[in-house]
């Protein structure tokens, strides 16, 4: 799988295997192969130490290769049960995990639950236990709630991912997020990473500013005081309510989406005003560095937090390459999460 | 009343009221404190006198509680008039007064008469109704005030929902002089409040909870002291939780505002980290927050500016609180372990032990216009025996409420109570090996 013949692609990808081939030779993904994970579920990044995250990104780099091959099955998941729980909808994440788990191998069943059918009166932990009760071996969750992923790992026996949980983490998108910019730009350390918007409904942005402080970036959020609150410097970022002086000399611009249906009462007076102020436009990103990156982990509100024609420039916008890592990092996590009970049978 | 007199000999006597603590006996008859003092011993005791010796246990007033949920009517899967009597009878607990905002709520005299049938057939720890303040605690239109005094309120709220109408408040505030009533309200602004779930700050941003600011609490303290002061009302602020508002109603006092609040035993010694893995045992309203406001919390407590210490009881049965943390219900039980939580600020040296009884029964017992509260001849003989160095944990086995939703399981507290006693008839004997049962 690592040394896989590479199909040619678009510029864009070449990049992105040009920056794997830079940093990250064969021993450093050998040596990864071999590596146990030190934990039981991925409910976060903040439990994860600087040594994890990179295990999952060299393990996710050999998963890349694979992806782009026409034969993408493995057969290490073989036998073993992964159960998609979606509490909350999702096409995108769900899609993934989905592709994630197939390719390696594993029987992969979808469950969305519908809000309704929680109101009827399962409650989250009955769910837990009931699905418990039919032996998977990997559950990946999403809710709406923050800590219901974590309070749910508790009650069953099979590791659990977190796909996302109310406003608190969403790990293994801050770690496709890691892998496209490494890949793209051959590092993290050292680069600042402007992540803009919407940052205190934000899972996203909770993981992302986690891991990328941890492996050396310079993180700051950029957004409206609502939504960016002055209590976000205790993680160690730099604060900014104005998109000129945040975006200055950024490596990295990282978009979120404006999530109304997280918010009560008004925190921005209108979309139309948002879009003028914190909407990334190319007039904006004229101040970040030439060779700035612009991400987004989707969906994207085009005219809202992003303007069309920035993220459809193909040599500044990496959200497709997001998309594509996406799938590798979900490989990488339900490969690390399964591996002793791989080795114990 | 019980039929035999009793002498409790031997015991250190602490009375708040008038700041005795002085090693002595203490004589019931029916019901009554009928003599006590150092010079009280064994001889000249009535005939036919029950004698219990305390060995230098402390004897005070039966503490008094300001807010307690029962869950009669409509909850009483959560808890019953009589496990909450029992409850509190452990807790050293002789009173106290129950919160309105039940299913339905306490806002007609009939209710109120239910309640009083309730508690006076168990005989055990006293029972008051506080009367709801706006019909069915919807904030809308007024109780019934003058009639629901009449029938035996002992003040009027809404229980933990804020009464958030500045207008109702100053009319509610201004008809209650009538017969000087005490108005309690819950001291959150409710639209600054909405949708939040701990307090604000860091620990709410890294756990991706909804925050409840600090300034929502201060912000009603402030308009109600305004209320009061022009209407001449009593009010008192029910659970303060914030250092913002310790210090305005300290200044309310300095200038004459007829102003009480109390503080709940949780906020006293919990802050909102508490909250961290989810707990929530540990979701309250108002919010635990942070450790500079506990302090100030304390200080308060301590100098007098927050009168009394209550434990805010409020069961919640499992399912209720086994969920997401912002679906769980808010509210920890806490009669059994008010008296223990008030003695570890005594034995960090926060607290005098004078002062914490006085806040716990006192105090109380003077702001609800009931007797007690107090050591001295011819009151009831509402007493609490404990021991202040008896050492025992936490567990939700022990408890004797319905509901096990206390944020103290495993805490292991110093100082015990070792009997209760309610017009001079014991309702709770601690029956263990520890503490040196009487």
């Amino acid at each position: 799988m690592v040394g896989g013949t590479r199909r040619r692609g678009n510029a864009a990808r070449r990049k992105l295997a040009a920056g794997r081939a830079r940093s990250y030779g064969r021993d450093a993904m050998a040596a990864a192969a071999q590596r146990p994970f030190p934990h039981r579920h991925l409910l976060g990044i903040e439990p994860l130490s600087r040594e994890d995250i990179l295990f999952l990104l060299e393990l996710a780099d050999g998963y890349v290769e694979l992806n782009r091959r026409p034969e993408k099955k493995l057969h290490t998941l073989r036998g073993l049960t992964q159960i998609n729980l979606f509490f909350e909808s999702s096409t995108r994440t769900r899609t993934s995990f989905e592709l994630a788990g197939k390719r390696l191998g594993a029987d992969v069943v979808n469950m969305s639950v519908s809000t309704s059918a929680i109101k009827k009166g399962e409650t989250l932990i009955d769910t837990a236990m009931t699905l418990n009760a039919m032996h998977p071996d990997v559950l990946v969750v999403r809710h709406a709630d923050s800590g219901a992923v974590a309070l749910l790992a508790r009650h069953v026996a099979c590791a659990v991912i977190n796909g996302g949980d109310g406003r608190h983490e969403h790990p293994t998108q801050a770690l496709l997020d890691a892998l496209t910019i490494r890949r793209r730009k051959g590092r993290i350390e050292g680069l600042t990473v402007a992540i803009c918007g919407d940052i205190v409904h934000s899972r996203v942005a909770r993981s992302n500013i986690l891991l990328l402080s941890r492996l050396g970036a310079r993180v700051r959020v950029v957004g409206p005081p609502t939504l960016v609150p002055a209590a976000m410097a205790r993680y160690g970022v730099e604060v900014h309510h104005e998109m000129a002086r945040g975006l200055a000399g950024a490596d990295i611009v990282m978009m979120l989406r404006l999530q109304t249906e997280r918010m009560r009462g008004s925190f921005v007076p209108s979309t139309r005003e948002y879009f003028r102020l914190y909407g990334l436009t190319r007039e904006k990103l004229e101040v970040a560095a030439p060779d700035v990156l612009v991400m987004h982990p989707g969906p994207m509100n085009r005219g809202v937090e992003i303007d069309g024609v920035v993220a459809d420039d193909i040599h500044r916008s990496a959200i497709l390459d997001q998309v594509e890592m996406g799938v590798a990092v979900r490989m990488a996590c339900l490969d690390a999460l399964t591996r002793r009970l791989r080795e114990a049978t | 009343m019980s039929s035999r007199p009793l002498a409790i000999l031997d015991a250190r006597l602490l009375d708040p009221a008038s700041g005795r603590d002085e090693r002595g006996g203490l004589l019931v008859v029916d019901g009554r404190i009928a003599d006590l003092g150092p010079g009280l011993g064994a001889e000249g005791l009535p005939p036919g006198c029950e004698v219990l010796r305390a060995e230098g246990l402390c004897l005070a007033p039966g503490l008094v509680d300001l807010r307690v949920m029962v869950g009669e009517p409509g909850a009483e899967h959560k808890e019953r008039m009589d496990s909450a009597v029992a409850a509190a009878a452990a807790g050293g607990i002789t009173a106290f007064a129950m919160r309105p905002d039940t299913e339905p709520a306490l806002d007609d005299p009939a209710m109120l008469e239910f309640v009083a049938r309730r508690a006076r057939k168990l005989r055990s720890v006293k029972v008051y109704p506080w009367a709801a303040l706006t019909r069915g605690c919807q904030g809308e239109r007024l109780a019934e005030m003058g009639l629901l005094h009449e029938a035996g309120a002992v003040g009027f709220t809404d229980g933990p929902r804020a009464l958030a109408d500045a207008r109702l408040m100053y009319r509610a505030l201004a008809y209650a002089t009538a017969f000087d009533a005490l108005v309690a309200q819950h001291p959150e602004e409710p639209r600054l409040a909405e949708g939040g779930v701990m307090n604000e700050g860091w620990t709410a941003l890294r756990l991706g909870l909804p925050g409840i600011p600090a300034c929502a609490e201060v912000v009603m303290v402030e308009r109600d002291l305004r209320l009061a002061e022009a209407t001449g009302g009593r009010i008192h602020f029910a659970g303060i939780s914030t250092a913002e508002a310790v210090a305005v109603i300290r200044r309310a006092k300095e200038r004459g505002v007829r102003v009480s609040s109390d503080v709940t035993a949780h906020h006293l010694l919990l802050t909102e980290r508490e909250v961290e893995g989810y707990r929530t045992y540990a979701k309250v309203t108002p919010p635990l927050r942070r450790e500079e406001d506990r302090e100030a919390l304390v200080a308060g407590l301590a100098d007098g500016t927050i009168d009394a210490v209550t434990s805010d009881h409020t069961p919640q049965d499992q399912d209720s609180k086994r969920l997401p943390f912002e679906q769980a219900a808010f509210g920890v039980v806490g009669l059994e372990t008010l008296l223990a939580a008030g003695l570890e600020l005594v034995h960090a040296g926060r607290l005098s032990l004078l002062r914490l009884l006085a806040a716990a029964s006192t105090a109380p017992a003077r702001l609800l216009g009931l007797e007690g509260g107090r050591l001295e001849r011819g009151a009831p003989a509402d007493l609490v025996l404990f021991d202040p160095e008896a050492c025992w944990t936490v567990t939700e086995e022990g408890l004797h409420s319905l509901a096990r939703n206390t944020p103290f399981e495993g805490r292991r507290f110093r100082g015990r109570v070792v009997r209760t006693l309610v017009d001079g008839r014991t309702v709770f004997r601690l029956e263990e090996e520890c503490g040196g049962a009487v």
